[in-house]
């Protein structure tokens, strides 16, 4: 079945892109720096002894040839032993990243399913009434927003609904020292996830509306729309079933590469609203020079990206019939 | 009775730098189970006619004058009136089905979906139809579960026709139905064609840039230049005996096979279309034209009888004694 | 919008009698000419280069307008923290410098940085793409394999990382956000690249034995331009949205003063909590207006400059 082997050559590629991510990664902490054992061992702030120091060198292999490093990187990040954390000490970075990772999850998961349902909506009703209100107004929204900082647009509203009007909490994962269970606690989440979530949404609906509008524009101006339109099908139906449809297609893959996007923008949202996620992890990490688990986020930001598209591809493989004969 | 009457219809597209006529003025009438072959070169509005006799143009399009399916003005008819009529009184085969079927859907669903929209029937009934459709256009029944990029060129183009005959229209508008196939795969679809059109009786508006097409399938042949009709008759008469220079130059254009005169001197035209945009005075076709004449550049030639059911355009006529004749 | 086609007509009879070179030129100008008939019809191009050249004053203005004393912490006069008023329309900060004198003279670090980013992703990008499009086969399909892995790490968080290793300064700044946003430029470089080669003069000039470099020198740059171009200004606006992310990170050239940097500040001083707004406001509407002047200006060149998206 082609089908089959379109997954295969998918997957294929995408661990070849893995193993290039991995190299970048380990240029980047172990080639490029002038000195990698004191940019690795290194730390703000606290004096490691030299038998410390020389402990952990020889524990990250530092103290080899580079080939023989690079073998011993790649077994370790594939066993996900990524060393201990200075931050956190006696931690290991997974156990801080796992402890981090999952507010990140719910936040950029949360805005990412409303900006995407959102701003492909708009898309779709502005790409097939153009030029009316909703279009016009859709494409100024898209372009003021797109044009604004992520970090700016959250310090602003932090500004406004908390600060200025004390709606929502001004930050952080949940309110501290409650004892909140269940449902209660569910919504005090929700309470203080509203503005990232508002932020990062605002900032992307624009990316997406753009996108489906001209993917849409581009669909109904081929032959077969009109070859729908002249059976006498309804509008509505000619649009949903058969536009949407096609102009979907190359909306799949940009969706995925715009996904890393949405990831950079958590960061600096995340550290505006001190939220306990993955990009304020980051910032502590470059603040305290952490460089071993700043490797971790950074090799788990690109393998993100890297599976969503592998997904976006998958996705197209069961969508278009065309991808699965070639 | 007629089909299908057009008379004096003008559409102008909507444009930043304004309207831009496309068919200025058009009549003629298309007779039950007749064939008429619409020929002219690429943008003479040939195809902006078919388009716009179930109002498929863009937005914003102006249309005027009136096109009479089964004594009912389609350019009258409200939007559900008009989706009625689509594809039940009038179908389309476009022009390279390449791209006019919807490459997601598999054709049985597409195929049916155009009876379902017409007809009270149930959902297994309308599949049973598709799957008769593509036999009677010679593919295999188990094939309406295929995608259309799973067919070729020219099983693309009997798709397409089987489903402008899912709701048995009166009249099939085929827009060049056989330009983008290579030559033996045309010989096929024509054949196709032409072998429907006589076993269910059905009344056609063939338009083509090659009037080679035409000479096989066309029992009347109207020819088109810069959104006019200039000459129209019988397809045989015309054929045999052109009297617009224009149609002379188009039928020069192709070989007739056995005339030795062609080898040699191969006919055609000098010269482009006219930019719709900005059409020279007088008859548009002067400046390309081999027995121009002072009166071309300024007097725009009215409709003149020529001969036995025929008309043309052109002031060589009224010289020859010609009568005006009235627009049906 | 009513203004007469200016330079939209046929050229003139007497071109034709000039010699060859003078043709070259007359015509070039005729096309600077309707490029710029066409681009004054939009709306948004318009007020997007309006913006713009007020911002570029305002840059090259900036130790005119005010005295690069105010922005050294020690010899601030003003209150602390006060908001906007006669004398100090956009506020002080934390430290009684006045928001404005921060706001000028971060327009200087600001845009120089985006533009010469943008100048930095361009010659990578339009590199890469050129060489991928025009030489085609293996060439191409090594060359965008890699931009594709490129495409694939996201740009900011490489950035960052770059940024934290390699340290800051100006120039590692720029660079790093050069180097980490031209696959898009290489992939739409490419692609009118491969239809440049494909067009007939090209291929025949190459079967007369023309030099690689001289076509491209010839054929395929002057045609490819436009489209980079357009791109490099669309581009300018993401590289200052970038710089104004790292800065507020903290990973900006700690010596200057940037848009980015002094919303840094504000919000280690804590502005969003003790609701200074015109702090954090102003340098940031000043982000917004000039990345959205150029959006502005990009996407009305793209629709002149871009063939495909004309007809539209």
């Amino acid at each position: 079945m082609g089908e089959w082997r379109y997954v295969g050559r998918k997957l294929l590629q995408a661990g070849a892109t893995l193993l290039f991510i991995i190299t970048v990664n380990f240029f980047l902490f172990r080639v490029m720096p002038s000195d990698p054992v004191r940019l690795l061992t290194r730390q703000r702030g606290v004096q490691l002894s030299p038998e410390a120091q020389a402990a952990l060198t020889h524990d990250l292999g530092l103290d080899r040839p580079l080939p023989a490093q690079f073998v011993q990187y790649l077994a370790d990040t594939f066993r996900l032993d990524f060393g201990d954390s200075f931050i956190f000490p006696g931690q290991s970075v997974v156990s801080v990243f796992s402890r981090f990772l999952w507010p990140t999850v719910l936040l950029v998961g949360t805005a990412t399913v409303l900006m995407i349902v959102i701003g492909l909506y708009l898309g779709i009703r502005g790409g097939w009434k153009r030029g009316r209100p909703l279009d016009v107004g859709s494409m100024g929204f898209s372009l003021l927003f797109y044009s604004m900082p992520d970090f700016w647009l959250a310090m602003i509203l932090l500004i406004v609904f908390s600060t200025a009007l004390g709606w929502f909490p001004s930050g952080g994962f949940e309110s501290p020292s409650s004892d909140l269970t269940g449902f209660a606690r569910a919504l005090d989440i929700a309470n203080h996830m509203f503005l990232p979530v508002l932020t990062l949404t605002l900032g992307y609906i624009g990316e997406y509306y753009l996108v489906m509008r001209s993917s849409l524009l581009d669909v109904l101006g081929e032959d077969y729309i009109t070859t729908v339109r002249a059976k006498g099908i309804r509008e509505d139906r000619v649009l949903w079933r058969h536009a949407v449809r096609n102009a979907m297609l190359p909306t799949i893959s940009l969706i995925a590469l715009s996904f890393g996007f949405v990831l950079a923008g958590a960061i600096t949202v995340e550290l505006v609203f001190s939220y306990p996620g993955l990009g304020l992890l980051a910032i502590q990490a470059i603040d305290s020079q952490d460089f071993l688990l700043l490797q971790a986020l950074f090799l788990f930001a690109s393998v993100a990206v890297l599976v969503s598209n592998l997904v976006a591809d998958l996705v197209y493989s069961w969508v278009d019939p065309r991808v699965r004969e070639a | 009775m007629s089909v299908l009457e057009v008379s004096d219809l003008s559409v102008s597209y909507a444009t930043r730098e304004g309207p831009v006529p496309a068919v200025r003025g058009v009549s003629f009438d298309i007779d039950r189970g007749q064939v008429l072959g619409l020929a002219g070169e690429s943008g003479c509005g040939k195809s902006t006619i078919g388009l716009g006799l179930l109002r498929l143009l863009p937005r914003g399009t102006e249309m005027r004058g009136r096109v009479m399916l089964d004594g009912a003005d389609v350019l009258a008819m409200a939007p559900s009136e008009l989706g009625a009529v689509r594809w039940t009184q009038a179908s389309i085969v476009f022009q390279g089905a390449q791209h006019a079927l919807d490459p997601v859907i598999r054709v049985g669903d597409q195929i049916e979906e155009a009876i379902l929209a017409h007809r009270p029937v149930s959902r297994r009934d309308a599949a049973g139809r598709a799957a008769e459709l593509l036999e009677l256009v010679g593919l295999p029944a188990r094939r309406t579960r295929d995608f259309p990029n799973e067919f070729s060129g020219g099983q693309k183009q009997r798709v397409m026709i089987a489903m402008a005959l899912a709701c048995d229209p009166d009249l099939v508008i085929a827009d060049e139905p056989t330009t983008a196939l290579d030559v033996m795969v045309q010989a096929q679809v024509l054949r196709l064609l032409k072998n429907l059109q006589t076993e269910l009786g059905l009344s056609m508006l063939f338009i083509t840039h090659d009037l080679s097409v035409l000479a096989q399938v066309a029992d009347r042949l109207a020819v088109m230049y810069a959104g006019r009709i200039v000459e129209e008759g019988p397809a045989a008469d015309v054929f045999a005996s052109p009297v617009h220079p224009y149609t002379m130059a188009l039928a020069g254009a192709f070989p007739r096979i056995g005339d030795e005169s062609f080898v040699q001197a191969p006919g055609g035209l000098e010269g482009d279309p006219p930019d719709p945009r900005d059409l020279p005075t007088g008859c548009s076709f002067h400046p390309r034209c081999s027995r121009v004449m002072e009166r071309c550049r300024t007097v725009d030639p009215p409709s003149f009888a020529a001969g036995a059911d025929r008309r043309a355009e052109c002031l060589l006529l009224e010289d020859a004694g010609a009568t005006e004749s009235v627009p049906t | 919008m009513t203004e007469p086609d200016a330079g939209a007509g046929a050229p003139t009879p007497e071109v034709a009698t000039r010699s060859a070179r003078s043709v070259v030129w007359a015509r070039r100008r005729l096309s600077a000419r309707r490029f710029w008939a066409t681009y004054r019809r939009s709306v948004m191009g318009i007020a997007g280069l309006v913006i713009l050249v007020l911002f570029a004053l305002m840059a090259l203005l900036a130790p005119v307008l005010v005295s690069a004393d105010s922005l050294d912490v020690t010899k601030a006069t003003g209150p602390i923290l006060a908001p906007p008023s006669w004398e100090y329309p956009m506020g002080t900060d934390e430290a009684g410098r006045s928001v404005l004198a921060l706001v000028v003279w971060g327009s200087r670090v600001s845009l120089a940085i985006g533009l010469l980013a943008a100048v930095v992703s361009m010659v990578v990008g339009a590199a890469i793409g050129i060489v991928a499009g025009y030489r085609g086969g293996r060439w191409d399909s090594a060359l965008m394999r890699f931009t594709d892995w490129f495409l694939v790490l996201p740009g900011l968080p490489l950035a960052i990382t770059l940024a934290a290793i390699l340290g800051q300064s100006m120039f590692i700044i720029v660079m790093v956000i050069g180097l980490t946003s031209w696959p898009w430029t290489a992939r739409i470089v490419r692609s009118q690249a491969l239809s440049v080669r494909e067009r007939p003069y090209v291929e025949r000039a190459r079967g007369l034995g023309a030099h690689d470099l001289q076509l491209i020198a010839k054929h395929v740059l002057p045609n490819v331009f436009p489209v980079i171009f357009a791109n490099t200004i669309l581009s300018i606006a993401l590289a200052i949205l970038a710089e104004s992310a790292l800065s507020f990170i903290g990973l900006g050239d700690p010596l200057r003063v940037s848009w980015g940097a002094t919303l840094e500040l504000a919000f280690d001083a804590g502005a969003p909590t003790i609701g200074a707004w015109w702090w954090i406001g102003f340098p940031g509407a000043c982000i917004v207006l000039v990345v959205l002047a150029f959006t502005m200006c990009g996407n009305a060149l793209e629709e002149i400059l871009n063939p495909r998206l004309r007809q539209r």
